[in-house]
């Protein structure tokens, strides 16, 4: 198994995350403001998305794991962003129209918008644990291990989005240049992953 | 400096709001930074406007005169509303505050009043001008006032934000924008009005106001007539012709290549620390 693809998909998906949810704010902003509850409800929906995510993979992670799979899951939580760059606008126009207040406007824009790929994201972290793992005696070693990338990247996330790439680009361009991030990592694992397959 | 004495301290949803007197003023901050003051009253005369930027937002009667119908966006200690209602007893004056404890402070230590003329939304602006505008509600006068701790909400300084305030102006409705921006962000704000309303007139004084009309700025002539038909209900609150007259400029000032702020990209905190 190729440990360091694993690490750095891993590690990817957190920043990922981490940079969609702050940006999520800029995106909400416009129609349903900064208050501290629009805020509230972004991270009440990534939180949760992320927790169903994590039960999922460890479901998924029982059924004959690979890296190929791990890419596949890379891949499908990338595209799902789409809508949010691809139709956004149109959503949150329509849910700020539908409903009145702003508290359950965020929270439904939230759900719609971010849940989806959040979730598949979430589903990582557990599924790459199965793949480190080759003995038990070593699991909380390399659960440790992953919980350090992954979270690792969330901060990269985190600071290199509000800090710097707010400052040059434009949030479309973030999400475009994420989303190709991925997709680039997720095609040379999963080739990586199907070479690991045909040697074997 | 003569010691400051502290009359209250709160923690609210979205900041630490102290109010304090010091040298015959009572004042209200979001920091610790003396220095970042949001309102200031005097105590002697607390119908005297302490702020320049006050006086200079008031320079949007010359453009409009007359005014029925007024938006302020963020209350701070209501002194805006608080003046021209007294200036304009019939008009109708919608603020907007996104924070509930500053409604109650500006009520409890700055005389605000809420009145049959005079009322509050407890929102976010932007919100509420977006439902302003589904509801064909449209203002004579809006002045834009809102500051967190650091500076204007990154989502109210963007063309995108501009343009929907100008839906809800009158054909001949005026707007005031507060700004105090310096450095960077300077030439991205004036750009950005510049985008949505063409020219402006550019009051700097210590901070920075920029008055819009919406169908073309007024001549000078006119602005100086308004001016002395005003004069005498201005004269209270420290506002006068002699002193607002020389500061409409409509010369541009900024780089006027510099990147407009959108939804899309509006770092404007950031610009403002560099």
């Amino acid at each position: 198994m190729n440990r360091p693809l694993v690490f750095l998909i891993a590690g990817w998906s957190g920043f990922f995350v981490m940079a969609v949810e702050l940006l999520s704010g800029r995106i909400l902003a416009p129609n349903f403001g900064n208050s501290i509850y629009v805020w509230g409800g972004i991270i009440t929906i990534f939180m949760l998305a992320l927790s169903i995510g994590y039960l999922i993979g460890g479901r998924l992670s029982t059924r004959k794991p690979s890296l190929k799979k791990l890419s596949i899951i890379l891949m499908v939580a990338a595209a799902s962003t789409t809508p949010v760059v691809l139709m956004g606008d149109t959503v949150l126009d329509r849910i700020f129209t539908l409903i009145q207040d702003p508290r359950y406007g965020s929270l439904i824009s939230a759900t719609i918008l971010f849940f989806l790929p959040t979730m598949i994201s979430g589903i990582i972290s557990p599924y790459a644990v199965r793949l480190l793992v080759t003995e038990s005696s070593q699991s909380g070693h390399f659960a440790g291990l992953l919980y350090f990338v992954s979270t690792f990247g969330s901060a990269a996330g985190t600071i290199l989005t509000s800090f710097y790439l707010v400052l040059y680009f434009e949030l479309n361009h973030i999400f475009w240049t994420m989303i190709g991030i991925s997709l680039l990592i997720s095609a040379f694992s999963f080739f990586v992953g199907q070479k690991h397959v045909e040697n074997n | 400096m003569a010691a400051e004495s502290i009359l209250h301290t709160e923690r609210s949803l979205y900041r630490n709001i102290t109010v304090y007197e010091n040298a015959g003023e009572r004042c209200m901050r979001f920091t610790k930074r003396t220095t970042a003051r949001q309102t200031c009253i005097s105590l002697k005369d607390p119908d005297y406007l302490v702020f320049k930027y006050t006086k200079m937002m008031l320079g949007a009667l010359y453009l409009q005169p007359k005014p029925d119908k007024i938006l302020i966006i963020g209350l701070g200690g209501g002194t805006l509303p608080s003046t021209l209602s007294i200036i304009l007893p019939k008009a109708k004056i919608d603020t907007v505050e996104i924070d509930p404890a500053v409604v109650r402070v500006a009520q409890k230590y700055f005389n605000f009043r809420i009145t049959p003329t005079v009322n509050v939304s407890e929102e976010d602006g932007r919100v509420f001008v977006k439902r302003a505008i589904k509801k064909g509600i449209k203002y004579d006068l809006i002045m834009l006032d809102a500051f967190d701790h650091d500076y204007i909400p990154e989502h109210l300084l963007t063309q995108e934000f501009l343009g929907e305030v100008k839906q809800v102006m009158t054909p001949g409705g005026v707007l005031a924008g507060n700004t105090w921006s310096s450095s960077r962000l300077y030439d991205h704000e004036s750009a950005t009005y510049e985008s949505v309303f063409g020219r402006f007139f550019n009051l700097r004084f210590g901070s920075r106001v920029i008055l819009v009309k919406n169908d073309g700025l007024p001549s000078r002539s006119v602005i100086t007539k308004n001016a002395k038909t005003l004069e005498a209900r201005l004269k209270t609150f420290g506002v006068r012709a002699d002193y607002l007259l020389p500061l409409f400029s409509t010369g541009r000032d900024w780089r006027i290549d510099a990147r407009i702020l959108t939804d899309q990209y509006s770092p404007s905190n950031l610009l403002n620390a560099h």
